[in-house]
């Protein structure tokens, strides 16, 4: 479990993390979301002992990472694919990181197997594309077979082949019951992967639910509404939810009232209805709905 | 032990250490070469170590540091704090594989000075017989060692490659002999500067006047110069450890 209780890093005046807390469940795919600049990486750098605090604290099942004895069999993270010497091969890189933990260098080849690396290992890494660095990084998070794991926006800049892979895997390490905790600007990435969500705009708190409670209260129902007497049917809605007319397809579109109601009271009032569809809203329009307030940046 | 066995597969595994350690072979004894073939004359064994004191070692300062910046420089010094986070020994781990890389080289580039003058200039008396002319030879690795240790820290200080070897490289290279020319004041500066002292430990006496150091009015022996030139290094690497502790990495 890793547990931030009021976190907080302050680069001068500019809060980047302001009074975090969240707890992240063993066993699960915790999404930690939030636009870019929220705080998401500094605060993964915080968990992970490479940046000090500036208030707060955040520990590992109770400890500082500094603390944990050979934390790579503990915690395995990647937070950046490009933090490999370019001119060392992937099977040193994967060595010396193996030889720091006392990790037996057999098992080197068998992460080197599972990402799918075996046959460039020798390579230098500075020539592998962003997908393959990207497995390389995963690979030493993995060096360690351990039970915590922690990756900071590991699709971003992905190929679609790629992306489905990281998911795909994302889930075994779960299932293995690990505890995942995995960083993304990209909500529909995270309904896709994650179980539970931490949301975080402007380093602060926005929710920490489920993933399945936060589209639910994010994505407010809208209902299609098509009929031949749509006038008659906007004046009766129009008295319990909002009513908007869809130029395009001459449809009404109703927030508030679930289909259900809607269909009432067409049949009470005896009006026939060519369409009743209720639509999700896109999650990323709720995402943005949400975090609109925590922009660091907004285009005009 | 881990610990080292870690900082060597990282140097090994790449190959600028390699290239470095070449170039400096390469400098060192072959300017030595050049001198001894071209006298006509006797060779001593103060003009084997010209190359040696005051040109290789350049290229190993540079390679000490670049152990360091290239860490910062690609963020595999991010990587090894999450293996390692006790930052302290890491990078006196490291520390430690340099110097001791550095010192190695040393001598090689010293004794392989002193071999091909031998046998470019057979005439010249190189034996290495006497306390002086074995400090003056095998000396040079521990001022290597020593220099490591100081390229080390700058590195971890300024944490960028060119910075670090521009910094080191001009005061190795020319300010500490730049300070001679302020008047009065300058040679008695000079007698406190570090590498001026390394310089000073190396030196046989007065016999060598081509070596560096001369006319300075030295207050320490040169063991003692010696001691001084470790006291600085470890001095600026407990700086550059104490830094790299409370700084975000």
């Amino acid at each position: 479990m890793i547990e931030a209780v009021r976190l907080q890093k302050h680069y001068g005046r500019t809060k980047a993390v302001d009074d975090l807390s969240f707890t992240v469940q063993p066993g699960r795919v915790t999404g930690f979301l939030g636009p870019n600049g929220a705080g998401k990486s500094t605060t993964m750098r915080m968990i992970l002992g490479l940046d000090t605090p500036t208030g707060g604290d955040v520990r590992i099942d109770g400890k500082h990472y500094a603390q944990l004895k050979q934390p790579l069999r503990k915690v395995g993270a990647l937070l950046d694919a490009k933090w490999v010497h370019p001119n060392r091969s992937a099977r040193s890189h994967l060595k010396w990181l193996a030889v720091s933990n006392k990790i037996p260098v057999s098992r080197v080849n068998e992460v080197l197997e599972v990402v799918g690396l075996t046959e460039v290992a020798h390579k230098n890494a500075g020539g592998f594309s962003l997908g393959m660095a990207q497995r390389l990084g995963i690979a030493g998070a993995l060096l360690g077979d351990p039970e915590v794991l922690l990756f900071d926006e590991p699709v971003n800049g992905l190929d679609p082949e790629g992306i489905l892979w990281i998911r795909q895997f994302m889930h075994r390490l779960a299932s293995e019951g690990r505890t995942v905790f995995v960083s993304s600007h990209l909500l529909s990435e995270m309904a896709q992967t994650a179980q539970d969500l931490i949301v975080i705009g402007k380093g602060q708190l926005i929710a920490q639910t489920s993933t399945e409670q936060f589209i639910a209260d994010a994505t407010q129902d809208t209902v299609r509404v098509r009929s031949p007497h749509a006038a008659k049917l906007r004046e009766i809605l129009a008295a319990h939810a909002t009513v908007t007319d869809d130029s395009v397809s001459g449809s009404l579109v109703v927030h508030g009232i679930p289909a259900q109601q809607i269909g009432e009271l067409a049949a009470e009032n005896q009006i026939v209805l060519h369409e009743l569809s209720p639509q999700r809203g896109s999650l990323e329009e709720a995402f943005m709905q949400l975090t609109k307030e925590s922009v660091e940046y907004h285009a005009h | 032990m881990t610990l080292l066995a870690v900082e060597r597969i990282k140097l090994f595994s790449t190959r600028s250490p390699y290239w470095c350690s070449a170039l400096a072979i390469v400098l060192g004894v072959g300017l030595t070469a050049i001198i001894a073939a071209a006298s006509e004359e006797q060779v001593s064994l103060g003009l084997t170590q010209i190359g040696s004191a005051q040109l290789a070692i350049a290229v190993v300062l540079v390679m000490a540091a670049i152990a360091v910046t290239t860490e910062y420089r690609f963020g595999t010094i991010r990587s090894t704090f999450l293996a390692v986070p006790n930052r302290t020994s890491a990078l006196v781990a490291k520390t430690v594989v340099v110097a001791f890389i550095a010192g190695v080289l040393g001598e090689i580039i010293a004794f392989g000075s002193v071999g091909i003058a031998k046998l470019l200039s057979s005439n010249s008396d190189l034996s290495i017989n006497t306390a002086a002319e074995w400090r003056h030879v095998a000396g040079v690795g521990i001022v290597y060692a020593i220099g490591a240790i100081i390229a080390v820290a700058v590195g971890i200080l300024v944490r960028q490659t060119a910075g670090a070897v521009s910094i080191l490289l001009v005061w190795q290279m020319a300010a500490e002999g730049l300070i001679g020319f302020i008047p009065k004041v300058g040679i008695k500066i000079q007698a406190w500067l570090p590498f001026t002292n390394a310089t000073h430990f190396l030196t046989m006496g007065a016999d060598s006047p081509e070596q560096g150091g001369a006319g300075i009015d030295f207050k320490l022996s040169q063991w003692g110069s010696l001691a001084y030139f470790a006291g600085i290094a470890i001095a600026m690497l407990v700086v550059a450890l104490v830094v790299a502790k409370r700084r975000d990495a």
